[in-house]
């Protein structure tokens, strides 16, 4: 497995449920940012990546198992905001938002390296700390 | 014939969450085969990433509580 994927594992409810990180994980240059800190973050263990695509899709165990986390953060790259509105779409509602556009990227000029994904990460860190 | 899958590691709640599913059958009088599944690469597999998890044919119903007999029977009506 390549170090930059995650791993899907289960845990048991006996212990604290999940903290869930959905990324838009789009096509331009924040969506991919966005990708990269969810794995970031997920590798560093202060949530757990999780595919907004079954959310789309309605797959049940995806839509189950966010609906039962303790904390959902949403990271959409543009104002399009598409992973907040694919959770409200599925009602889901409760969640922390961030927007990569709202630390001062822009779409299509923002460069995919350290110092980005570091800046979402760092951002994210904190909402899902409190 | 419905298909009532319980998806869990095998701790005290998977456990007690099986035993609630076969009561609920029971009770409710439905034909209905009881399934405990172990295996973390299948639970996965669901999109499960908490147990105890509770499927109903394939579909899954309850992730990350112990439901009840009666809360199981109002799934399987």
């Amino acid at each position: 497995m390549a170090e930059n994927e995650t791993k899907p594992s289960a845990c048991c409810a006996c212990g604290t449920a999940p903290k869930l990180i959905f990324s838009c994980s789009g096509a331009a240059d924040v969506g991919h940012v966005s990708d990269l800190a969810a794995r970031k973050l997920t590798r560093e263990g202060a949530g757990k990546m999780f595919c907004l695509a079954g959310i789309g899709g309605r797959v049940s165990g995806i839509l189950q198992t966010t609906k039962a986390a303790s904390k959902i953060l949403a990271i959409d790259g543009c104002p399009l905001d598409c992973t907040r509105k694919s959770l409200e779409e599925a009602d889901i509602q409760e969640f922390e938002h961030l927007r990569l556009t709202d630390l001062g990227m822009e779409k299509g000029q923002t460069p995919v390296n350290d110092e980005s994904v570091e800046k979402v990460v760092t951002a994210s860190q904190k909402r899902l700390a409190c | 014939m419905k298909l009532v899958q319980i998806l869990g590691t095998g701790c005290a709640k998977c456990e007690k969450l099986k035993h609630n599913a076969e009561q609920a059958v029971s009770q409710a009088g439905v034909e209905a085969m009881v399934e405990k599944i172990t295996d973390i690469n299948v639970i996965t597999g669901f999109g499960v990433m908490m147990t105890p998890a509770l499927a109903i044919d394939g579909e899954v119903k309850s992730v990350g509580k112990l439901l009840s007999p009666e809360e199981i029977q109002e799934l399987l009506a």
